[in-house]
């Protein structure tokens, strides 16, 4: 028997919008002094001030809430395995992780107009003083929930849940009409 | 007769002529004229019928704040756009405007005849003569009021334009751009701040652009405007917005500016934009929105060539138009002064000038009305107006003069063609009224002012009463200063290094002062031709005499009553004459009065600005399922359930409905099949104490619950009445894998998360929602088990090791799978939950290795069906908020050793526990190919007419092909105890004689469920 294939959304790419690709998505909650524990068994910091993310050796931990993170890496097996250890080094302290791999899918818009094209649908303030590269959090795009993440000056980084996708990125790229260089 | 467009002068551009129609007559005008002014500059002043007396109306101001000049402009057939202020439709070549409020000509308009009967038409008309007979108020009144009321008509063709919409954050938002707006941006943006600029006209610069005679920095002032523009526009840190109106004042500085992008222009390229709507969140406010010049009030006041002497200036400086050839000025302000002589320069004669003020006899009102005389003006004082004459323009004014004692003189008849007048100027408040901030009288002024702010706004120039141009620059310069140092003080944006002072020096003219609130004297208070305070709204000082003396004391009330400033218009123009009448009329001080709040929108704004982008499939999420593409390439039918869309059914050629139904129902029962159940809710429910968790909010025991087992949750809400029901599945001692109903997904989690983090926050327990991690396929049937068994590794599906309510992890067609036995049909059934990418390849998967056992897609109706031939109830369809568990006949899975759970105690109640509420019973009909009407009500007894005793109501219905015969649920008083009665139906065709029966129709043992 051939085994199912996986089928992840489909996106039409443009010079400033495209899918990225499957990732290894991992919820993780817990109290603030399972964090450090946490951290060193993943091998990334976990910001402790809100709404910033770390990045170490491709993993991310974006920070969602006080107990709230959400960790990224890429889909490998060694990736998935990393997850494991980590769930193995928290065994008998409080926490959660829970795997959210295919509740959502990542969308990047690389442009130099990305703030303008967001703040079409997310009330946020995107000027570099205020939401700098390195900035996370969990906001709203029109009618839909996303993760917004500034990877760099002109990148960000949006987490759609699947069914709210062909929404965001049909906006986008409404949006994107008024700009003949939005790419 | 000369010409009324000057030879020279203003901000036209001579060297593009256009041409534009209004009523179908063809014009010509110049490239930067609006309709208003083109119009003018052709000797057409009548531009419309009012609202409720059909009088001609004319132009009456230069602005936004018209009250007559409502225009409607065309396009092409689905771009058409009543209301439109003439004085703000920039010209482009070829528009083409029309008249409203008339038929059948602007010239010959039979509504006129209103005019004439108007004593019958009084304020509030409306609430006494059509109150008998009631019954005509609905077919003939209101249907007649309604077609003679409202201006313009709506467009019938869908918008074809694109409109957008965008967040904002700045740490100075200037509203207005005139001299105290550019004072005040240039002064921000010399901070380092952050500056948003926006100014209703296309132009920027405000008075600034017609007070030829002004310099600043020995720059003429509209050049000066110009730079202070170009220099903002060189900042990055700025942003400029000509033709955008900040309309809305909202909580926290929020603000809602519409930009108008392409009305201007006389072929917007397609697609392009033509409005965005911007909302702004400002650090800090400045409005600099200037004033308006308020009207007088005296009979005959609204004949088209009457209106406000500031505007003729405008016409005069920014369109190079005369407003007329002969002018009556009446005033009591000083500027009128410099419009009298403004307007004898370039031509135009000035038959008199009325002063209001001064003493019988002389004592001529300051230096400038001594410069009117010197330039030949006759200038009476202590003046009154004690009527106009002609048909649809002004031919002539007479004037009377008021003696020391208050009586008033007639005085003589003065021909000419326009009259101009000025009451003094009204600063526009609007936007600091509507921020709440307190209004105060200011005496100075007459007219009030903004008092203490309820925002981190300020008012700086004209609309806080600071008119002089050089205190208005400086104003707006400190105010803008202090904004964008506080800005930078709070570290909201990089610190400039060399903040430039501003400090122009000014040559200007004196601007002058004084006012006059209310009605002119006249001889017999309201003997002459009505005295207009509201010019959109046809209010009269008749009218709020008579609020007044039919008691209404409140300004709010006279305001509803009179309907006066309650126009488009928002009374721009009439606000402080109608208060000034009605304080007099009270006998009380305007201060004690006070104003109406304003509302928003400063100026109308149009649905497409505000739509934006929500329209057809942007309006909401349309969220759609893994599966959703082979669904529809079967030609599924599909459903909305909340955002989902899920498939209701699968018909084959040549079937409808109730036969693709049928046959669905009957393969599930003797076959196999399968079902998309992936929008159902799951939240995953993790920590030590996530037992402990579930067990206060659900009713259920989960202590007991064995790991790979599953059970059939519900949660009440407080009141003790079902909220969401679903199985939960015990995965790992500390994990359980919660489902919701579809709809219920996002408000269980948020009930969910509030108890956590409020009431429990010392469980450690976790929630996240997985409803979209997980492809869930139902597989149902007799044949379940033998269509699966062959993808499925790692998992035994036989009944001993897999039971029904039994959960594992295993693998099928190679991927990971969560699986429960579960059942929603009655029959063998399994739920397949795989990580959503794989949910399409898995589906396929399923439905070829059931091929050979007859499988079978079925949608959502068949669910439903299936469901209730098995009397599973539907949250929100067999339950509507009022239904305990007992009541839907699931007492059984009340955890009753529990401490306690959400709802509990709300059980205990005696009324929760009465025998006599609406439990969930089967209804029968006793013709079995009648299907009941869903919501259908139940009497004990037939015959009966309404109003009768009800005792239940119908809450699903079916005919269900399994049993050959329809069934029904119900929520029935006593229910329980009435099996086997006979009940009723009443329908409009008679009455349906039903038996009560248990809800459960099919396998009452369930016997198939643990096949």
């Amino acid at each position: 028997m051939v085994d199912a294939r996986r089928e992840p959304p489909v996106v039409v790419e443009t010079p400033w919008l495209r899918l990225l690709p499957p990732a290894t998505r991992w919820v993780f909650q817990g109290p603030p002094h399972v964090r450090a524990l946490a951290a060193a068994a993943w091998g990334v910091p976990f910001a402790a001030e809100a709404c910033r993310a770390s990045t170490a050796a491709g993993r991310s931990a974006l920070w969602l809430g006080p107990e709230e993170y959400l960790l990224l890496a890429p889909d490998t097996a060694a990736e998935r395995a990393a997850i494991g250890s980590l769930e193995l080094s928290l065994q008998g302290v409080p926490h959660a992780l829970v795997d959210v791999g295919h509740r959502q899918v990542a969308l990047e818009v690389r442009s130099d107009q990305a703030s303008v094209l967001l703040n079409s649908s997310c009330p946020l303030d995107l000027d570099l003083a205020v939401f700098p590269v390195g900035t996370c959090t969990r906001t709203v795009f029109a009618k839909a929930d996303i993760v917004l993440w500034r990877t760099r000056r002109d990148v960000f980084h949006l987490e759609v849940w699947r069914s709210f996708l062909h929404y965001v990125t049909g906006i986008l790229t409404e949006v994107a009409r008024e700009f003949s260089d939005a790419g | 007769m000369i010409a009324l467009r000057t030879a020279a002068g203003g901000r036209v551009d001579r060297s593009k002529p256009i041409s534009f129609t209004f009523d179908g007559i063809r014009y010509a005008a110049f490239a930067g004229d609006t309709l208003a002014s083109g119009l003018l500059a052709n000797g057409v002043h009548l531009v419309g019928r009012s609202f409720k007396y059909h009088r001609p109306r004319g132009l009456v101001a230069a602005g936004s704040e018209e009250p007559n000049g409502l225009v409607t402009v065309i396009r092409d057939a689905a771009r058409y756009t009543p209301n439109l202020r003439a004085t703000q439709v920039e010209l482009h070549d070829g528009l083409v405007a029309h008249s409203q409020n008339r038929w059948p000509s602007l010239a010959r308009d039979a509504g006129r005849i209103n005019d004439w009967l108007s004593r019958f038409f009084p304020a509030g008309f409306y609430y006494k003569t059509f109150m008998w007979p009631a019954k005509a108020w609905k077919s003939l009144y209101e249907p007649v009021i309604r077609s003679a009321a409202g201006l313009g008509k709506s467009p019938s063709l869908a918008d074809p334009d694109r409109y957008a919409q965008r967040y904002a954050h700045c740490d100075v938002l200037v509203v207005g751009a005139g001299p105290a707006g550019l004072a005040a941006a240039l002064a921000a943006a010399a901070t380092g701040a952050r500056v948003i600029v926006c100014d209703e006209q296309a132009e920027f610069g405000g008075s600034l652009l017609d007070c030829p005679g002004a310099r600043i920095d020995g720059t003429a002032a509209a050049d000066w405007a110009a730079q202070a523009r170009r220099a903002l526009a060189e900042n990055s840190r700025v942003t400029l917005l000509e033709r955008t109106t900040a309309f809305g004042y909202f909580p926290h500085n929020f603000i809602g500016i519409n930009q108008r992008l392409t009305e201007h222009l006389a072929a917007p390229a397609p697609g392009t934009l033509r409005e965005r709507l911007w909302q702004v969140r400002a650090a800090r406010v400045i409005l600099a929105a200037g004033a308006i010049e308020r009207p007088l009030v005296f009979p005959g006041n609204d004949r088209p060539g009457i209106l406000l002497a500031g505007a003729a200036r405008t016409y005069l400086h920014r369109y190079g138009v005369r407003v007329g050839t002969r002018a009556v000025i009446v005033t009591a302000h000083d500027a009128a002064y410099q419009t009298a002589l403004d307007l004898g320069a370039a031509g135009v004669s000035i038959a008199a000038v009325a002063d209001l003020r001064g003493g019988p006899g002389g004592g001529a009102p300051g230096p400038l009305a001594d410069a009117a005389r010197a330039a030949g003006i006759d200038v009476l004082t202590a003046a009154t107006v004690l009527g106009t004459s002609g048909n649809l323009r002004v031919d002539g004014i007479t004037l009377g003069s008021v003696d020391s004692g208050g009586g008033v003189r007639a005085g003589r008849r003065i021909a000419c063609d326009v009259v101009l007048m000025s009451g003094g100027y009204t600063p526009s408040v609007h936007l600091f009224s509507q921020s709440r901030g307190r209004l105060q009288w200011s005496e100075p002024v007459r007219a009030f002012v903004p008092g203490e702010s309820a925002e981190c706004e300020v008012s700086v120039g004209a609309c806080r009463g600071i008119f002089e141009l050089a205190d208005a620059l400086s104003d707006g310069a400190a105010a803008g200063a202090a904004a964008g140092n506080a800005s930078r003080a709070a570290g909201l944006s990089a610190p400039n290094p060399t903040p430039a002072p501003l400090a122009p020096v000014v040559e200007a003219p004196a601007w002058g002062s004084d006012a006059y609130l209310g009605a002119l004297p006249q001889p017999d208070a309201f003997g002459g031709d009505k005295a207009f305070v509201d010019w959109q709204h046809d209010v009269t000082t008749r009218d709020l005499a008579l609020a007044a003396r039919e008691g209404f004391r409140s300004i709010e009330h006279v305001k509803r009553y009179t309907t006066t400033g309650m126009a488009t218009d928002q009374g721009k123009t009439s606000n402080l004459n109608a208060l000034a009448i009605v304080a007099a009329g009270l006998g009380v001080p305007i201060a004690q009065v006070g104003l109406t709040s304003f509302r928003m929108p400063y100026t109308p704004v149009s649905f497409g600005s505000f739509a934006g982008i929500s329209r057809g499939d942007l309006f909401d999420p349309v969220r759609t399922t893994p599966m959703h593409a082979w669904a529809a390439a079967r030609g599924a039918v599909f459903e909305n359930v909340a955002l989902w869309k899920r498939a209701r059914y699968f018909p084959r050629a040549g079937e409808d409905l109730h036969a693709a139904v049928a046959r669905e129902c009957r393969s599930v029962r003797e076959a196999c099949g399968i079902f998309d159940a992936s929008t159902l809710g799951k939240i995953e429910v993790v920590g030590v104490d996530a037992a402990i968790f579930l067990n206060r909010l659900y009713i259920n025991n989960w202590s007991n619950l064995a790991v790979g087992r599953a059970r059939y949750g519900i949660l009440l809400r407080e009141d003790g009445f079902i909220a969401d029901d679903g199985v939960i599945a015990r995965l790992a001692d500390n994990r359980f894998h919660v489902t919701t109903t579809t709809g219920g997904a996002a408000r269980v989690l948020a009930t969910m998360e509030d108890y956590r983090q409020t009431e429990w926050p010392d469980l450690d327990v976790w929630l996240t929602s997985t409803t979209e991690q997980w492809a869930v396929i139902a597989v149902q049937g007799p044949a379940a088990r033998r269509v699966l068994e062959p993808l499925v590794e790692d998992i035994d599906l036989a009944a001993a090791t897999l039971p029904h309510m039994g959960a594992g992890r295993g693998r099928i067609a190679g991927v990971p799978m969560l699986l429960f036995r579960v059942s929603f049909t009655g029959e063998l059934g399994f739920e397949v939950n795989v990580p959503a990418d794989y949910g399409a390849a898995v589906w396929e998967a399923i439905f070829a290795a059931g091929q050979a056992h007859g499988i079978t897609p079925y949608g959502t109706e068949t669910m439903h069906v299936l469901r209730a031939e098995k009397g599973y109830i539907i949250v929100g369809q067999d339950t509507d908020g009022t239904v305990t568990p007992d009541d839907a006949g699931l007492s059984w899975a009340i955890g009753t050793r529990k401490a306690d759970f959400v709802g509990k105690r709300s059980l205990e109640r005696a009324s929760m526990k009465a025998a006599d509420r609406k439990q969930l019973v089967g209804l029968r009909t006793r013709d079995p190919a009648v299907v009941l009407e869903e919501g259908a009500q139940v009497a004990e007894r037939p015959g009966l007419s309404a109003p009768m005793p009800l005792v239940g109501h119908v809450s699903s219905s079916y005919h269900s092909a399994n049993l050959g015969h329809s069934i029904a649920l119900a929520l029935v008083a006593g229910g329980r105890a009435r099996l086997g009665q006979t009940l009723y139906v009443p329908m409009p065709a008679g009455d349906i004689e039903v038996e009560v029966t248990p809800p459960v129709f099919y396998d009452v043992e369930g016997l198939r469920l643990h096949g």
